[in-house]
């Protein structure tokens, strides 16, 4: 009799569903899995090894291309680990941008993460609803600091700029009518705070529409329902954190634990989930937009009776205004040092986290005093829960891998760095 | 029409002797008639291919495709042109006489399968007794070409989607051959044209009210199974797992390029139009017009026809654009634990009817 034996299969780095360039190797019974073994590092880009080579300014834009769809929370970590290692607080009109921004990108976040969830289990559709919400949300990114995805907007001490009072318009062209550009120039006719309040109005009623396609959609529940299972224990034990750890029951969220920024003036809710399957982890992260408009708004209101400066009056580690640096000998050389030598950190260690739209990112330094960090940990969230696969996936389905590499949310740049 | 046929044929019988001609004409006006029907049905495939792209584009807020031509109307031949242009990869595993037949074979029993639709009264290519069965025979022939497909190219996602897909047609083969069994039991016939005319009989049909009198309404469970399984036949979402994107890549397919990969584009359009005719003379009529009136009988009887079958391809469309894909074991769930046992009962059911006094179903 011929030997029946377990066949492997290579699924990915080039696969539709490895979400970037994730290679699993799958040793598969049938349709049914028995081993996953995910192999990583074709996105390593070294970005510890180069900050260790820049100032802490210039290492900055590496934190946008980490998770490169989480772009500002990643750097809102770095900025407050160099923070904390000058010892040296914000301006409370700098917290509240931040705090608005980082909700920004958790929608963000998520839009991608559902519509490529969808996607992976065959609901096309939600992929192109989630784009274009993402749309107007890139456009905030792009008034606020001229790049629509790697803003390098944070900065340590604060903010680069203040919000802008106008919004980029778009222009008449061979390909747009004027009517088609009025229409469109419409919504942005106010100030960036107008554009994103009329956003996050009208923002939950979108969230209901995706829900009428996909929660009670019975093929979506068979999809997900009881598939990747993590108990509150294992997920805790497996060191999971945003989302995955909170769609298993554990109310752990870092805003609410050790809040920081303005994250204690702000008022919300963390969903938690119950048992800890790629559908609780849908309906939490499908809450959390709608609790991060809720945020927003929050923040809109303040920030609209509040003007104040938004980055830190210290020229050791903030540039001069641009007039101070062109009429005044002293800001001339506190421009030119800053921008050529960086900034001067004391020697000692820090680590700062954020709650990542994705989980806990944290960055550790350690510091010897130079304009150069001796060493940098990146703390991604991605790495902790990629590394679970085996255990999630064991027993299931082929079908049921796609569902579950979509709940687990990676993205390579931060798992790869 | 006639009277040109018996000219050409006595062309034909003078030109090659009373043995050959009459035969050779035959052969050629069949390949004619063939051509007739192969021509249009590629091009409705062509466009069907456009139009999934256009409503699904509006379903997702979006365009689709506008460049090539007015409104994009030339994008199938630009898109023909480009594959016809490519080259056919043989992967160097492969097993190449099986991998070239493959596609051919996917394609031939979903165009052969056109030689008994009723597209009007008398307007067949060749009107048989047996033409349900006929039909179903052919049809069960294309998982083969799906089958040979994945085997040949001698990957394991071909192979893995190859297997799901001959897992898939199967089982549904049976729901439908069920459902296709109780419309023969009402109708009391096999012929395609004689099911068609036994929908134009009953008490609403004598009220001028047709379409009540079609088989949708007294078989409803069966025309739902039907074209559920119609779907799940044509490996369309939600029952796509054979191809499955997001998970075996193309499936069965996944190693052909260019004219070989078209041809089973071509298969897949090509059935999911038969399956939509099938359902329209089965269930919906054919080619009757819903409400007996002179205005509605004015319009050409075929209008109908292809009326009632963009209905359904666009209901195919809009399940794609709709649904999440179900699991490959789901499928077989609902094929084998669901389906199955509804159509045994409903074909009990509709047995013990007719032989109620309260049978509905007249024979002429």
């Amino acid at each position: 009799m011929a030997e029946i034996r377990n066949y492997t299969l290579n699924f990915g780095p080039q696969h539709p569903a490895a979400h970037g360039v994730l290679r699993l190797v799958l040793e598969m019974d049938g349709e049914v899995i028995m081993r996953a073994d995910p192999h990583i590092g074709l996105l390593h880009r070294a970005t510890e090894k180069l900050a260790e080579h820049k100032t802490y300014v210039q290492s900055l834009p590496y934190m946008d291309r980490l998770d490169y769809v989480s772009m500002m929370c990643n750097e809102h970590a770095y900025c407050m680990a160099v923070e904390k290692l000058l010892g040296i607080g914000i301006p409370v009109r700098a917290q509240h941008i931040r705090v608005m921004f980082d909700e920004i990108t958790r929608i963000l976040n998520h839009l991608l993460w559902l519509g490529t969830h969808g996607l992976d289990i065959g609901a096309m559709t939600m992929f192109l609803y989630c784009f274009r919400e993402r749309e107007d949300l890139l456009d905030c990114y792009e008034a606020v600091s001229g790049a629509r995805m790697h803003a390098a907007y944070y900065r340590p001490g604060g903010v680069y700029r203040d919000l802008p009072d106008t919004m980029p318009q778009y222009q008449a062209s061979p390909y747009r009518s004027a009517r088609e550009v009025a229409r469109l120039n419409e919504a942005r006719s106010g100030s960036l705070l107008d554009f994103i309040e009329r956003f996050v109005e009208r923002f939950p009623q979108r969230v209901d529409e995706y829900e009428t396609l996909l929660t009670e959609n019975r093929i979506w529940k068979q999809r997900t329902v009881g598939i990747g299972v993590v108990s509150p224990e294992r997920a805790v034990a497996r060191g999971f954190t945003g989302p995955m750890l909170r769609g298993s029951g554990v109310a752990w969220d870092l805003r609410k634990k050790q809040p920081y920024a303005a994250y204690d003036k702000v008022d919300f809710d963390v969903p938690v989930g119950v048992n800890g399957d790629c559908y609780d982890r849908y309906l939490v992260r499908m809450e959390e937009m709608r609790q991060s408009a809720r945020i927003v708004r929050q923040c809109i209101d303040w920030l609209r009776a509040n003007p104040g400066p938004v980055i830190v009056d210290d020229h050791k580690v903030a540039p001069p205004s641009r007039v101070a640096m062109k009429s005044n000998m002293e800001e001339l050389i506190h421009h030119f040092k800053l921008f050529t030598e960086g900034i001067h950190v004391p020697p000692g260690e820090a680590y700062a986290a954020v709650e990542h739209p994705k989980g806990e990112f944290g960055i550790y330094f350690v510091s010897d005093g130079a304009n150069k960090p001796y060493r940098m940990k990146i703390r991604p969230p991605g790495f902790a829960h990629l590394s679970a696969m085996d255990e999630i996936t064991r027993g299931h389905m082929l079908a049921d891998v796609v569902a579950i590499i979509g709940t687990l949310d990676i993205v390579f740049g931060e798992i790869d760095r | 029409m006639t009277e040109l046929a018996q000219a050409l044929e006595g062309y034909s019988a003078s030109l090659f002797g009373a043995e050959w001609g009459p035969a050779l004409f035959l052969t050629v006006k069949y390949l004619v008639l063939i051509v007739c029907i192969a021509l249009p049905v590629i091009l409705c495939v062509a466009y069907l291919t456009l139009a999934e792209r256009k409503v699904i584009g509006y379903m997702q807020v979006r365009i689709g495709p506008n460049r090539v031509g007015p409104a994009g109307l030339l994008q199938p031949f630009a898109d023909v042109l480009k594959l016809l242009f490519k080259e056919v990869v043989v992967p160097s595993g492969a097993n190449k006489l099986l991998f070239v037949i493959a596609p051919m074979l996917s394609l031939m029993p979903a165009l052969a399968a056109w030689a008994v639709v009723p597209f009007a009264p008398e307007l067949v290519l060749s009107d048989i007794d047996a033409g349900l069965l006929y039909v179903i025979a052919i049809t069960s022939m294309g998982v083969y070409g799906v089958i040979i497909a994945g085997w040949a190219a001698n990957s394991k996602y071909a192979v893995l989607g190859a297997m799901r897909s001959a897992a898939q047609i199967i089982s549904y083969e049976i729901a439908m051959g069920f459902a296709l069994v109780c419309v023969l039991l009402v109708s009391q016939s096999l012929n395609l044209s004689d099911i068609v005319n036994s929908q134009a009989r009953g008490r609403f049909a004598d009220a001028g009210l047709n379409f009540l009198s079609w088989n949708w309404l007294p078989l409803l469970p069966m025309f739902l199974v039907y074209f559920i399984a119609a779907v799940a036949e044509t490996n369309r979402l939600p029952f796509d797992v054979a191809e499955g994107e997001s998970e075996i890549v193309a499936g069965f397919h996944v190693e052909y390029s260019g004219m070989a990969f078209a041809l089973f584009f071509l298969g897949e359009y090509a059935n999911m139009i038969l399956v939509s005719t099938l359902a329209s003379i089965m269930f919906l009529g054919g080619w009757l017009a819903p409400i007996d009136s002179a205005v509605l009988g004015a319009v050409p009887p075929i209008i109908w026809l292809a009326l009632k079958v963009g209905a359904l391809l666009f209901l195919f469309l809009w399940f794609r654009a709709t649904f999440p894909r179900y699991r490959y074991d789901q499928i077989m769930r609902l094929g084998w634990k669901v389906f199955i046992p509804l159509t045994i009962v409903w074909l009990v059911v509709i047995a013990a009817w007719m032989q109620t006094p309260y049978n509905i179903w007249t024979s002429p």
